[in-house]
């Protein structure tokens, strides 16, 4: 794994210090997951704004009825037996760490509403648990039926991303969207606290995840969401792809692990650690969707998820380009793609609430000097997912694409010494993420609890500044 | 004491249902520091990984290795725990020079029809990057006397017999031990007296690199070889390479001949590194595990000729070979779709067919009423054979095997007939071994 050492170093007693004196930034270690472990590490506050009605009393009438149908999950261990400590008032004994404050606004109709749940988070954050958390749950402006509540809804959003940019020691804050008939209480809902309170969503920061629907059930075991299930997983050689099937393959899922036939020694390496099969294919060949599908159903019996985490970069200037660079990209990282989705959709052993998970990216998204073609894939991917949703919904099944910021890969360390500082450095966690971030965060869209999560696109960026 | 006898169990189907090699390389190159087991244990988990062996107990693992280090006594069982594999599975090294890994295939092959074992892994491997340097014979003679002597004055003795010139290492030989002469001064003379021209060994050359090209172009081996040490094609493929380019090169073999030397650097294998290997089970256990059988084993056949006293070339057992199988299987030779002839040097290939379809040494010396006759040269090693591939010895075998498994699945799967190979392997020492798969 790269090692960021500079992050090493402030943690260091000296180091600390002069970071502090210098005013440098002081990143910290993440938390992550590891199996087993619970998805909070200490009390989770629970708090409402709603019309008329005072934070953290419990209040009463149907305001209050969203922020206790969140307290009640919680009590039920998120649907797990796992005890959860659910709080309601943000009073508690002195030198308690909060672990997690959910502050829950879906009934707000003004921005009045806010002040006091906003105010009432402001005093815990000085309490809130390394790699703490802040998760509001609220509902999106689009479907307001008044200016006022889009105001409040939209003013949400953005004051999230506010309190993120706020925290330290690792804490994130995110928001759950909840759009259309989604309701708090569904399972999507249940899975989306679940992961962003967990350390499974370590370098999610400062997004808003939003849920369309109520599709989605529970899996037995939340350890193994995925189990039964049969995973394909491109560029799985190395680096984000090989993480991806690591963890998918530790949710329980068979996972058949892709890539370019040159790179079938490292392939065949993941396979055998997780104990997958590996298909050595060109994703640019024109029946590559047919032959996944057929490896996947003749060894596995089916396939249910795929995650086109393929892409390459051939980054030059546009005055500079080429045919080759801007072409190969293009086939590679989008053209292949949709080639293959069109396949999938096309079998009928896709059906089954199949998943697809795509990788975008933060610099496709926002602009990169040198990446133009790059940016054209990484945004048509946003576009295909967007526009595929509803192809997938007909069979209980999503698309959504996950966009990774920095990442420690083999990829980022040939990035010149000083640039890769500053873009490790550009974002509210100080630090580039690990490649199990972003496959964690695939793993989550992938699960058959998150049906009503669909044509979205989740960063994975400890809200890089650029982007946005 | 038992009232019956038990009886002899039923023949089952032994099915390839696939396989895996890392590419070759050429001698003294990418693999320089690879041993045998890195390179058969990594052939290995290739295999593992595309079938999703994982933690498996197969039936068998055979194989073996031509130049082998005497510290490699259990080179394939130490290449099993070295693997994904369970290490519950049982293996054991066979030997019989470039037929190791054919006569694998057909042993581990014999067990599954006998219901000894319901899966295996039949292969090879070799480097003459890594081969074993020995001392020389009057040193190590020395040495053993020293350490069995009892006196330190028996010990003395013993080591004063070494002479300077004993210092120099012994390097590894392939030379025939009984002649003398190397396998290629051996093929000079057999390619002689059968009159094989320059021009029509070149054209097996040039058909094996432009078969080896298009096959991999086309991505036939994308399920048959996993990249070793950064190399993911054969490296002595040349792609571009001409008659032209063919015909230019000098002879290597044959210049003390009274006739014209034909045999060249190009139209004779090179030196290689490398190692394969073939899945093959019952089809009961292929099932199991939703493999689909390729290839099914029909029979084999090994031969061996008198070369010491020139009778018959070094390398034309399979000549004799194939007709004897033929006849027990009731079959011609012209009643086969594919045809994998190894190509040690092109003339083999071409003093192997002359030979067939000669009248009079089909009568004297195969005992046959007639010549064989002629095959269809299409149906010829279409995806290359060794001269292109390259021919690391004991790694052929498997090589051949898995590549005409997929061929014969993928014949009969667009025909909706049954399809049907001939595999041949000649070897030092005046052996051969054939075999016949088809369609399973």
């Amino acid at each position: 794994m790269p090692q960021d050492r500079y992050t090493s170093f402030v943690k260091s007693g000296f180091g600390k210090k002069l970071a502090k004196k210098l005013g440098l930034p002081q990143p910290v270690q993440l938390r992550r997951h590891t199996p087993g472990a619970p998805p909070v590490t200490g009390p989770v506050l629970v708090l409402s704004a709603g019309a008329g009605n005072a934070a953290g009393t419990g209040g009463t009438g149907s305001a209050a009825s969203d922020a206790d149908a969140v307290a009640g999950l919680l009590l039920n261990g998120l649907g797990s037996d796992e005890t959860i400590d659910v709080r309601r008032s943000p009073h508690t004994a002195e030198g308690t760490r909060w672990g997690a404050v959910i502050v829950v606004t879906t009934q707000a109709e003004h921005p009045r509403d806010l002040s006091d749940a906003m105010l009432a988070l402001g005093g815990t954050l000085r309490a809130l648990a390394s790699s703490g958390r802040v998760v509001f749950v609220s509902r999106d402006a689009a479907d307001a039926s008044s200016p006022a509540q889009a105001a409040v809804r939209q003013g949400v959003v953005s004051a999230m991303r506010s309190v993120a940019k706020e925290l330290r020691n690792g804490a994130t804050a995110n928001a759950l969207v909840l759009r259309d008939d989604a309701t708090v209480t569904g399972t999507p809902a249940l899975a989306a606290l679940r992961f962003l309170l967990s350390a499974k969503s370590a370098f999610v920061d400062g997004q808003p995840v939003t849920i369309s629907s109520d599709t989605g059930h529970v899996p037995q075991d939340w350890e193994k969401p995925l189990a039964g299930k049969v995973a394909v997983v491109t560029g799985a050689a190395q680096g984000i792809g090989a993480s991806i099937a690591a963890t998918l393959a530790r949710d329980g899922a068979r996972v058949v692990a892709v890539d370019v036939p040159a790179a079938g020694e490292s392939l065949s390496k993941v396979a055998n650690k997780i104990s997958g099969t590996a298909l050595q294919l060109d994703i640019t060949s024109p029946d590559a969707g047919k032959r996944i599908i057929d490896h996947a159903v003749e060894r596995h019996g089916g396939i249910d998820i795929v995650i086109h985490n393929a892409g390459i970069t051939r980054d030059k200037l546009l005055a500079n380009m080429d045919n080759a660079r801007w072409d190969s990209v293009i086939d590679v990282n989008i053209s292949a793609q949709l080639a293959m989705n069109e396949q999938f959709l096309a079998s009928d052993r896709f059906r089954d609430a199949p998943r697809i998970v795509s990788l975008a990216s933060t610099s496709g998204i926002a602009g990169n000097r040198g990446q133009t073609n790059y940016g054209a894939s990484k945004g048509g991917v946003i576009g295909m997912v967007a526009a595929s949703a509803r192809a997938l919904a007909e069979h209980g099944g999503t698309i959504n694409a996950v966009a990774p910021g920095f990442i420690e890969t083999a990829m980022t360390t040939k990035i010149p010494l000083a640039t890769r500082e500053v873009a490790r450095r550009l974002n509210a966690l100080q630090q580039g993420g690990q490649p199990v971030d972003v496959a964690e965060t695939i793993a989550f869209l992938a699960s058959p609890a998150t049906g009503g999560i669909n044509g979205e696109v989740v960063r994975v960026c400890g809200q890089n500044m650029v982007g946005a | 004491m038992p009232d019956t006898t038990t009886s002899a169990p039923n023949l089952q189907d032994a099915v390839i249902v696939g396989g895996n090699r890392i590419p070759f390389a050429r001698a003294g190159s990418r693999y320089l520091g690879a041993s045998n087991q890195d390179m058969f244990t990594a052939a290995l988990d290739g295999l593992v990984a595309r079938y999703g062996l994982q933690g498996e107990q197969l039936g068998e693992v055979v194989a073996g290795a031509v130049l082998k280090h005497s510290r490699d006594f259990n080179l394939v069982r130490e290449s099993v725990l070295g693997s994904a594999l369970s290490p519950t599975t049982p293996a054991f090294d066979l030997q019989q020079a470039c037929a190791t890994g054919l006569e694998a295939f057909i042993t581990v092959a014999n067990k599954i029809r006998l219901g000894q074992i319901d899966s295996a892994i039949a292969g090879g491997v070799d480097t003459v990057s890594d081969a074993p340097i020995a001392i020389s014979d009057r040193l190590r003679s020395a040495l053993l006397q020293a350490s069995y002597a009892k006196t330190l004055g028996q010990r003395a003795k013993a080591l004063a017999t070494v002479r300077p010139k004993d210092l120099a290492p012994a390097n590894p030989r392939t030379d025939e031990p009984r002649t003398g002469l190397s396998m290629g001064e051996h093929q000079a003379i057999t390619t002689a007296k059968w009159e094989i021209s320059r021009e029509d060994q070149d054209l097996i050359a040039y058909n094996s690199h432009h078969n080896l090209a298009r096959a991999y172009n086309n991505g036939f081996f994308d399920d048959l070889v996993t990249p070793f040490r950064g190399l993911s094609r054969d490296q002595n493929l040349r792609e571009d390479t001409s008659l032209e380019k063919l015909a230019s090169l000098s002879p290597a073999f044959g210049k003390s001949l009274s006739t014209p030397a034909t045999m060249t650097a190009g139209n004779s294998t090179a030196l290689t590194d490398g190692a394969s290997t073939v899945l093959v089970a019952n089809r009961e256990w292929a099932k199991k595990r939703n493999l689909t059988p390729l290839a099914r084993f029909v029979d084999a056949q090994t031969a061996a000729v008198d070369y010491v006293h020139g009778r018959e070339g070094l390398l034309m057992a399979p000549v004799h070979a194939v007709p004897r199988l033929l006849e027990r299987n009731g079959l011609t030779l012209q009643d086969f779709d594919f045809y994998e002839i190894h190509e040690a040097f092109a003339a083999t290939v071409l003093t192997t067919l002359a030979a067939w379809e000669d009248d009079e040494y089909c009568r004297t010396e195969l005992n046959l009423p007639q010549a064989l006759g002629a095959i269809d040269r299409e149906r010829l090693n279409v995806t290359g054979s060794s001269l292109a591939a390259g021919h690391p010895f004991a790694a052929t075998g498997a090589r051949i095997l898995a590549g005409v498994a997929k061929l014969l699945h993928e014949r009969a799967a667009s025909t909706g007939k049954p399809a049907r190979a001939l595999v041949s392997v000649c070897a030092a020492g005046g052996l051969g071994a054939v075999a016949i798969v088809e369609s399973a």
